[in-house]
């Protein structure tokens, strides 16, 4: 059965948690910009984590659903209504067919992941059934959604879910389904470049304020701030760079790369968002602003391995809510 | 060697310094240690990506240490097994590798005007005329450096040195898939309809990126690559 794409809104496009092994080729990882969010939102209703979902930027998203389904969302702060009911994130709702779900304009925040009980079943291709919007492959026939599409759902998985209200009051802790912050900080590790650049610019790196350009997307976040300026101007030779990369071209405007980004990179790296806090970056939208803290590689491993225990647990909790 | 963080879930490992003093020996020795690190699938490793210098290695910092349970930190723990699968290559190895262990593909190229947008312009600079370009291209032989920037886009080394040729000071907003450029001193192959500031002086008909294959690119990192000039005619009969 389908979900029928009554509007799509600005950008809502198919992902899943991306592509692995593939970098060698030059194929992006792509998939949802904060994979933990549409982790979370797989499991609560029931999917494996890493089923396909959708991703919605801005919002405008408008579905009818063509059978019974479960759904969740996780990510920015949106106003969802089923007909005139209220979805908060983190939240499970069970539709029936004929029923319409709408996501109006995000309030803060960017973008958000809704998952569907039984996943969207778009083709794997190269490993994944995330878009590639940059590359046009992948996702649903390449390409952002458009109104009008309908979008086929795997069979629902065999469990119930943990959604015995129309909207249950069974939960994620609020860090993971509303990671948006107003005045957020994102903790990074010292990239392989940072002694390229003086006190001064490091200076200014860690202690003023960076403001979100308009001409940010998935492959990335622009930067409008202090100018960083390296040393010495000289040519790097490429390698390989990863979401949470954060390198500063020629114009001294740094650029923190997200999920859609290219395999490799011949600008300096001067830092490397934490993994933990890639969900807080795919909130960012032009003109936000934000600061830059540094934290050690110990800790940044210390903080995702906790962070997997904790989900561990919700894991379980999960299933014993549904049995 | 030079093992680097890339962040908390990655890490590079640096084998020279420089590229474009011994291209052919970096790049044989990126391919040898990529592929000695892909034979030993190291607990938690996740993916390798090679280019020019280096090895990239990707990891899931849960399951290194899941793996080894070890109080030492996940870097260090990664860092000191990769540093014991990395052997000194033999000196029989090198000569091995040297012994064309490696594929050589050619890729047919029209360098027609109508594709050599650029042509022109790479004249100018190099002070040589179109058909000593095209000879000179068609005729050199070329490795592999990378694979990046899209999917399939391959950087190719060992462009003839006096055909190196600055990039466009205004990238062209959309290049025709196949197209074949001159950027400085290297020479590349666009796979998909992209943005770029290459001089452009011809164009294949071959698919160097299909997602619907594995694997997806008809070139691999390391790969020999020879050109052949074509005509318009084969140009045609070749288009799939």
């Amino acid at each position: 059965m389908n979900a029928v794409v009554i509007r799509a809104g600005f950008l809502t496009s198919v992902q899943d948690l991306g592509r692995t092994g593939f970098r060698q080729f030059g194929v992006s990882t792509s998939g949802a910009v904060d994979s933990f969010a549409l982790r979370v939102a797989n499991l609560l209703v029931g999917n494996n984590e890493s089923a396909a979902g959708l991703e919605i930027t801005l919002g405008g998203l408008q579905l009818r659903f063509e059978d019974e389904r479960i759904v969740a969302w996780c990510g920015g702060e949106f106003d969802v209504q089923i007909a005139s009911r209220a979805l908060p994130a983190g939240h499970v709702a069970e539709l029936q067919s004929g029923d319409e779900l709408k996501f109006g304009n995000a309030q803060f925040g960017c973008r958000c992941w809704l998952a569907i009980s039984g996943g969207i079943d778009v083709p794997i291709v190269i490993s994944s059934r995330s878009t590639d919007l940059r590359a046009s492959f992948g996702g649903f026939e390449g390409r952002a959604l458009r109104d009008g599409d309908m979008v086929l759902l795997a069979h629902r998985p065999g469990s119930s879910p943990p959604a015995t209200a129309e909207v249950s009051s069974w939960t994620a802790p609020h860090d993971w389904v509303s990671p948006a912050k107003r005045h957020p900080v994102l903790r990074f590790v010292r990239g392989v470049d940072w002694s390229r650049f003086d006190d001064v610019t490091i200076q200014r790196f860690t202690n003023q304020e960076f403001a979100v350009s308009p001409d940010s997307d998935r492959m990335g976040l622009r930067l409008d701030g202090p100018e960083l300026k390296r040393k010495h101007e000289a040519d790097l030779i490429s390698e390989a760079v990863a979401p949470g990369t954060m390198q500063v071209p020629p114009s001294g405007k740094p650029i923190l790369l997200l999920g859609d980004c290219q395999t490799i990179g011949g600008y300096p790296k001067i830092a490397h968002v934490i993994t933990v806090d890639l969900g807080v970056a795919a909130q960012l939208r032009a003109g936000d602003r934000v600061h830059f803290s540094e934290v050690s590689l110990e800790d940044a491993h210390c903080l995702l391995l906790e962070r997997e225990r904790d989900l561990d647990r919700f894991r379980i909790g999960v299933s014993l809510q549904r049995s | 060697m030079e093992i680097i963080p890339l962040g908390d879930s990655a890490l590079v490992v640096r084998l020279r310094e420089q590229f474009e003093d011994a291209p052919e020996e970096t790049l044989n020795e990126v391919l040898r240690v990529f592929q000695l690190l892909q034979r030993a699938a190291i607990p938690g490793v996740v993916e390798l990506a090679p280019a020019y210098t280096s090895v990239a290695v990707f990891f899931d910092p849960v399951a290194v240490l899941k793996s080894n349970g070890a109080a030492n930190g996940v870097f260090d723990e990664l860092a000191t097994r990769i540093r014991s699968t990395i052997v000194p290559a033999s000196r029989r190895h090198r000569r091995r590798t040297a012994a064309n262990a490696l594929r050589l593909i050619e890729i047919p190229i029209c360098y027609d005007a109508e594709f050599g947008f650029d042509l022109d312009r790479v004249a100018e600079h190099t002070k040589l005329s179109g058909p000593e370009i095209i000879n000179l291209h068609s005729t050199g032989e070329y490795r592999v450096a990378c694979i990046g920037f899209v999917p399939g886009f391959t950087f190719l080394a060992g462009l003839p040195r006096n055909l190196a040729t600055p990039r466009r000071d205004v990238p062209r907003k959309e290049i025709p898939p196949g197209s074949v450029g001159i950027g400085g001193a290297q020479t590349g192959i666009y796979p998909l309809r992209s943005p770029g500031g290459w001089n452009l002086i011809g164009r294949t008909p071959l698919k160097l990126f299909d997602p619907t294959k594995n694997p997806p690119t008809l070139l691999h990192p390391g790969d020999r690559v020879r050109f052949r000039a074509i005509t318009r005619e084969e140009f045609e009969s070749l288009t799939s």
